[in-house]
């Protein structure tokens, strides 16, 4: 009986085969009725950079409680093609669950045959086959038919009532299939529902933080497709219109950021969406930022580099880009979200804090990010305005006053009657070219005492942990989830973690936690702990152990609690 | 000229005296106040090099950029608020060399913006070397042999790329200048204007007196509406002709974006709304 299986409390499921197969249509289909059902779901995937064949996979975990992180345990496989088995093969155990078409996957291995092609010919097109994947996959969870044919409803209503009917029908074979196997082998998924699931938010990496911009007050976006950043792109694209955003392609992400920066000066919100080698094309506009004083919030996600690296995988490799970029001195900041929830707060905080301090704003994120995706129980709420900090102008205007903290009032053409001009030359308080050497320097302090008081707006790190802990675990952006559920796992009281969604400027009060830890242990998707490095150019704390990962895929629940 | 709203009480021009962008300066100055635009909803756009900082001797609002990046925050100052005139004027290298993928991209985008393009064929700011217009077998510090690439014609350029307004013009002559900058700010799409211009100082093969025997102007026959016209009027290079070359009236880049296509208020002006924000949330929900 090698079929019998007993899942309980949480399956991860893994769906592989090649680009364009499908995968994506039973995942879409298959997270729907689950979350419908009331099962806590997360999603993350990891694919090749072409747009057919190759070896891509995605793991679904279903669970009676969150479980947003990676694990490498796969229960339920579900292989679409041979290719896929070998894909996976260092993942799967004596415990894996393989479920498939057998006769076309020719393995030795054994496998829950389900004769997928056969019965969507019958049902009338092949193509029907991922959908009796997913009714089937829903079956095991032993998903009442309600909430099966209402999530088919809504992915297949609008292409028309003859391909809705045949979806239905497929679905419900798929169950069907599924409750057979399971007295027939012996397969039990004890996984308790929570009905509340059911009315929450489900919610992807690029639609936090394209939603989290909009809630941020964002009214212009331009950019250049890149992967992973374009999900923002298209998802501000598509709703352009109801959201009120202008959103163009630029030609090249150096146009790009010097439209949102042009949109900034004429009273624009405006956001860049880019990775690593699209960003470092704006590493002059960056610096044009600093010179005028002009807010800017950039999008970063990060994938491995150096150049074009590794395009759909992940890295937390470009921390020390964003934090040197751009020639000459001037300030900064750079959120990190870890959760999707921050994703949408820390988008719509960048705007804040860019609009406030007149400087440019990173949200640095990652593959990882922005291809994952759960049902998130509060999502934040939207909040009721995004503040202004836009002044009206007289007569006398000068877009560069000297004042005491270093923010001038900042003026937009044809609001007040002033004029205003900005000078990417070094300028005087009016934006007029100067050389002279008092007012130079006069400047320059004036952009730096900027950076003294950002902290006064620093979001803190967030404290996993009790007093008295021996060992501190240091992560920041997207490594989040998986420490948090590796700690759980381990369950040592004396081990505590520091989640830094703020990475720069870092708040004085870190060094307080830092020094209490007999041992602390910081996180990072990357070679050289950038971060690491950051805590100790700003505080003098040399962490005492890295834990790093950089070959372009994300920490696994498993591997951090071996290693922490 | 009399005295008009767009001039400073003081400022020192770092031009050579007999610049031809003194010129282009007055001429500006002159041209926007005739047309009484006002100087609330007329920005400057300019990139660097010596033509860019005329917009620091006027008194207005100006963007003073990036070299080559002009063209890119004036078609988002045009985006985020089209109820803005806006004017982008900068010289030959930052425009065709350093920006010439945004002067291509700009062109198909047609934004209701007037580009003038101070073409001196040398780049002054740097002190002398070739700039894309230069002529073949111009020398320099640099090109000491002379220039052996083909001379960047942004008029035929243009053309090719079905822009909305192209004309040249020679700062020399004034009012023939005037009349086709009025033009081409009045005209609603995107309007090139290059402007012939000596350099005094780095150029002494394309002088005043070398524009003045190597242009004509073009007459009455010239239809500007004749495409294929136009561009074999671009290509002359014996005599090169001065005038608005092609004129393409069609839909404006700004009006035809999703953000205004319900609702036409600068999106720079709109209130914040969180409502559209919570419907699509609460369709995350379903």
């Amino acid at each position: 009986m090698a079929l019998a299986h007993s899942f309980k409390n949480e399956v991860s499921i893994v769906l592989a085969g090649e680009a364009g197969q499908g995968i994506q249509t039973i995942e879409t289909i298959l997270t729907q009725i689950l979350k419908r059902a009331g099962f806590h779901v997360f999603g993350t995937k990891e694919y090749m950079s072409r747009v057919r064949g190759g070896s891509n996979s995605t793991e679904i975990r279903v669970a009676a409680s969150p479980v947003p992180a990676f694990i490498d345990r796969i229960d339920l496989c579900v292989p679409l093609d041979p290719k896929a088995l070998a894909h996976l093969e260092h993942r799967l155990t004596e415990q894996t669950l393989i479920v498939g078409e057998a006769q076309a996957l020719q393995s030795s291995r054994e496998i829950l045959d389900i004769p997928l092609t056969k019965l969507a010919t019958t049902i009338g097109d092949p193509i029907f086959a991922n959908t009796i994947a997913a009714g089937f996959l829903a079956g095991l969870f032993n998903v009442e038919s309600g909430p099966v044919l209402e999530a088919i409803t809504k992915i297949f209503a609008k292409k028309g009532e003859e391909i809705l009917g045949k979806n239905r029908q497929a679905a419900l074979e798929g169950i069907r299939l599924a409750q057979e196997a399971c007295t027939a082998h012996s397969i039990h998924l004890e996984i308790k529902k929570c009905p509340s699931v059911a009315g929450q938010v489900i919610i992807q990496g690029y639609e936090a933080i394209a939603l989290g911009a909009a809630a941020g007050g964002c009214r212009f976006l331009a950019s250049y497709p890149m992967s992973p950043s374009t999900g923002v792109l298209t998802f501000l694209a598509q709703h352009a219109a109801q959201l009120g955003i202008v959103v163009e392609q630029a030609e090249d992400e150096i146009a790009a950021i010097n439209m949102g920066l042009g949109s900034w000066y004429a009273g624009g919100r405006a956001m860049v969406t880019t990775s690593g080698g699209g960003f470092a094309l704006m590493a002059e506009g960056l610096s044009l930022a600093g010179a005028i004083e002009s807010p800017m919030v950039i999008h970063l996600a990060q994938r491995p580099g150096p150049a074009t690296g590794l395009p759909t995988r992940t890295e937390q490799g470009d921390l020390e880009l964003a934090l040197y970029a751009g020639h000459g001195e001037f300030p900064r900041i750079i959120l990190a979200p870890g959760t999707l929830q921050d994703a949408f707060l820390c988008a719509s905080r960048a705007f804040f804090l860019a609009d406030k301090y007149q400087v440019p704003v990173f949200i640095l994120t990652d593959q990882c990010l922005m291809d994952s995706y759960y049902n998130v129980k509060e999502f934040p709420e939207v909040p009721k305005e995004a503040p202004s900090f836009v002044a009206k102008t007289n007569l006398d205007y000068a877009r560069y006053r000297l004042t005491e903290g270093g923010i001038s009032p900042r003026g937009i053409p044809g609001f007040g009657e002033g004029i205003v001009c900005v000078d990417s030359d070094e300028h005087d308080e009016g934006g007029y070219i100067t050389e002279d050497a008092n007012v130079r320097a006069a400047m320059v302090d004036k952009r730096l005492k900027k950076q003294k008081i950002l902290p006064e707006d620093s979001m803190a790190p967030e404290f996993y942990g009790t007093g008295g802990y021996q060992k501190l675990v240091l992560g920041w952006g997207s490594n989040f989830h998986a420490i948090r559920e590796a700690l759980c796992r381990k369950g040592e009281k004396d081990t505590a973690f520091l989640y830094f969604k703020q990475v720069y400027p870092l708040p004085e009060k870190i060094l307080e936690y830092l020094r209490k830890a007999k041992e602390v242990i910081c996180v990072e998707n990357n070679a050289t702990g950038q971060f690491a490095r950051l805590i100790r150019r700003e505080t003098g704390f040399e962490v005492h152990r890295k834990i790093l990962k950089y070959n372009g895929l994300p920490f696994s629940v498993e591997e951090l609690a071996q290693k922490i | 000229m009399g005295k008009t709203v767009f001039d400073l009480e003081k400022c020192d021009i770092a031009w050579c005296p007999g610049c031809g962008n003194y010129g282009i300066l007055n001429l500006v100055k002159e041209v926007v106040s005739e047309l009484a635009l006002d100087p609330q909803k007329l920005v400057f756009v300019s990139g660097i090099g010596q033509a860019a900082k005329l917009p620091q001797y006027l008194k207005c609002h100006y963007y003073n950029g990036l070299h080559g990046r002009a063209l890119s925050p004036a078609v988002a100052i045009k985006m985020t608020n089209p109820e803005l005139t806006v004017i982008v004027t900068s010289g030959d290298g930052d425009m065709y060399g350093e920006g010439g993928n945004h002067f291509l991209h700009t062109i198909r985008r047609n934004p209701n913006i007037t580009n003038l393009v101070h073409n001196n064929m040398v780049y002054g700011l740097t002190k002398g070397q070739a700039s894309p217009t230069s002529e073949k077998g111009f020398k320099t510090p640099v090109q000491v042999d002379g220039v052996i690439l083909e001379p960047f014609n942004p008029l035929a350029v243009a053309i090719a790329l079905d822009a909305s307004f192209v004309a040249r013009v020679f700062i020399g002559f004034r009012e023939h200048a005037k009349e086709i900058i009025k033009k081409a700010i009045l005209h609603k799409g995107y309007a090139l204007v290059d402007i012939f211009q000596p350099c005094v100082t780095f150029n002494k093969i394309n002088t005043y007196q070398w524009f003045r025997e190597n242009t004509y102007l073009l007459d009455d026959s010239h239809d500007p509406r004749d495409r294929t016209r136009a561009f074999q009027k671009a290509i002359e290079n014996k005599k090169m002709p001065l005038g608005i070359f092609f004129v393409n009236e069609k839909a404006v880049f700004e009006e035809q974006l999703a953000a205004y296509k319900q609702d036409r208020t600068p999106v720079c002006q709109r209130a914040f709304q969180p409502e559209p924000i919570e419907a699509i949330i609460k369709k995350l929900k379903e």
